[in-house]
């Protein structure tokens, strides 16, 4: 595609042709991305209301598909305010701080074969590198609201997501130990082949703290201790409204999928078929449940988003010492105990770490 | 890869540079002790983008990763807990500038001796190119660690842990009479440990 385009533009020079496809990429994987996190937050409102007894949004358009749109409206034309002696400029950065890393990931992330924005050599380093600059902006929309609860806020989800990043970023490790590269693409290429080739068996404890760790990287339930309406109203973004609370919900959703894609891309093989080991591809009709594909990356985001909503849906908040404890005193003890025995299976030369 | 004209990255490292120094004022000269530590943020972050432009993506991507990720993620923390006093700050100007003046050409000598060894004819740093390797960066630095500097890489993982420890006891102190959850002893709880089930008649003998 990226072909097609770059001959249709052979008139250009070289390098303005090479910026505008790059350019064309870009703007194509974040509108799906925006679109993607507008569905989601009518999938979560859909998906609790059925899990609770509800009918969750049905009254604008078809069964309030359009329901996502009419939030966004009324998102955008309604008035900010700053509040008294909080810190104008940064007030107004903390957003685009905390949307922008969120975006900023999915350069890396392989959609289908052979296609990523930026193939880079160190695309999992890049991507620890920009989940953790989402920080910034929960830190600075806390401290720059001039407000308790959202300094509170700010103070809970830092050191919730300083624990949890430490515990993500072994399980990464795990994970380029037994892909042997750092670039994403390599990695869903190593696990090519079908369920048995996949990463989630012999990585099984890195990939659940890889999930868990993400829910928390995320704030989500139940560890959104870090907005907790009952206590702190809503944490960090209490005094944001309008369009600049939009991009903090932005950038929730967005980090949401990119969690759930990352996993998927990680541990289940991105957009390898499952079915890629069982059904030969030259088979007539189910052959194509074979092929390599966007569809399959897609499938396995959806169940991981699923998951999140599910989880959210499900289990009560964690106390704030709980959730300390968890990541600290098992997650980075898991992952840490995993990567020794991968070191030593792979020396070894025993199951898929060769 | 494209071939870039000449000129393009020169532009971009003037102008980073440029950017780096502007920010690198900004750190000591801003009044709010947040906007330094932000400006700081901005330093690592041009000062990553010029790494990308000698091809060093392991480093730049590694300072990003470490020193804005974390370190400075930890600093902004602290400066925001603290209550600093701007005014009571800057009572101390005077006292320090001297030391101050004295690090500053210090550092100014070490900078001007290279260019000065360098304008001799020395090989003082290998070119930028050397850094480029065909099977990337990463692969050359990991390469290099762990066979040619093994004992050097080594040692430095020693010290560092050593300095974790260190500060880990340094910091760490019992506190007596502290009520902790035992988690294990929570789980290990059974029913008839807690509830003792009485056998009684449902109504009194008349």
């Amino acid at each position: 595609m990226a072909e097609l385009l770059a001959n249709w533009l052979d008139f250009l020079p070289p390098e303005a042709a090479g910026a505008l496809v790059d350019l064309v990429a870009i703007l194509a994987v974040t509108i799906v991305v925006i679109l993607c996190v507008a569905y989601t937050t009518y999938l979560e409102r859909k998906v609790i209301g059925f899990m609770q007894l509800r009918q969750g949004p049905n009254r604008v358009g078809f069964r309030g598909l359009l329901q996502p749109f009419a939030d966004v409206l009324k998102l955008l034309v309604k008035e900010i305010v700053i509040p008294g002696r909080a810190n104008r400029w940064l007030f107004l950065t903390a957003p685009v701080l905390a949307l922008v890393p969120a975006l900023a990931a999915w350069a890396v992330v392989p959609l289908f074969p052979g296609f990523a924005v930026a193939d880079l050599n160190a695309g999992l380093l890049y991507l620890l590198a920009m989940t953790s600059l989402g920080i910034y902006g929960i830190i600075l929309a806390g401290w720059a609201s001039n407000s308790k609860y959202a300094l509170l806020g700010a103070m809970r989800s830092a050191a919730q997501m300083v624990a949890y990043e430490i515990a993500m970023g072994f399980a990464l490790v795990g994970v380029l130990m037994a892909a042997g590269s750092l670039n994403l693409g390599a990695i869903v290429e190593k696990q090519a082949g079908g369920v048995a080739n996949w990463f989630i068996l012999p990585l099984l404890p890195l990939f659940l703290v890889y999930f868990i760790s993400g829910i928390a990287e995320t704030n989500r339930a139940p560890f959104d201790v870090a907005e907790g309406e009952s206590e702190i109203v809503a944490g960090f973004h209490v005094e944001y409204g309008g369009a600049t609370f939009a991009m903090f919900f932005l950038a929730e959703y967005a980090n949401m999928i990119l969690i759930a894609t990352l996993t998927a891309v990680l541990f289940l093989g991105g957009w390898d078929s499952p079915f890629a080991g069982l059904i030969d591809r030259q088979w007539p009709v189910v052959g194509i449940l074979a092929a390599p594909g966007l569809f399959w990356l897609a499938a396995k985001t959806f169940l991981f988003l699923f998951v999140f909503l599910w989880l959210r849906a499900t289990f009560p908040r964690y106390r704030y010492d709980q959730i300390m404890r968890l990541g600290w005193k098992v997650f980075i003890p898991v992952t840490l105990v995993w990567i020794g025995v991968e070191a030593v299976l792979s020396v070894l030369d025993i199951g898929p770490f060769k | 890869m494209q071939q870039i004209p000449e000129i393009f990255p020169l532009i971009l490292f003037y102008g980073w540079s440029g950017m780096l120094i502007a920010a690198a004022v900004g750190v000591i000269t801003a009044r709010n002790p947040v906007h330094s530590v932000l400006l700081l943020v901005l330093c690592f972050v041009i000062s990553a983008a010029i790494w990308l432009l000698l091809r060093a993506e392991f480093l730049a991507v590694a300072l990003v990763l470490v020193y804005v990720g974390a370190v400075m993620v930890l600093l902004l923390f602290v400066v925001m807990m603290l209550d600093i006093n701007v005014e009571r700050m800057r009572e101390g100007l005077t006292r320090y500038a001297p030391l101050g003046v004295l690090v500053g050409l210090l550092l100014a000598a070490q900078l001007s001796s290279v260019w000065w060894l360098r304008r001799s004819g020395l090989e003082v740093a290998a070119p930028a190119d050397s850094l480029a390797f065909e099977e990337g960066n990463t692969q050359a630095l990991g390469t290099l660690l762990y066979t040619e500097h093994l004992y050097a890489f080594e040692i430095a993982g020693y010290i560092l842990l050593l300095a974790i420890i260190g500060a880990i006891t340094l910091t760490l102190r019992r506190r007596k009479g502290l009520r902790v959850q035992q988690v294990s002893e929570q789980v290990a709880v059974r029913p008839e440990s807690r509830v003792r089930l009485v056998r009684m008649p449902a109504e009194k003998d008349q």
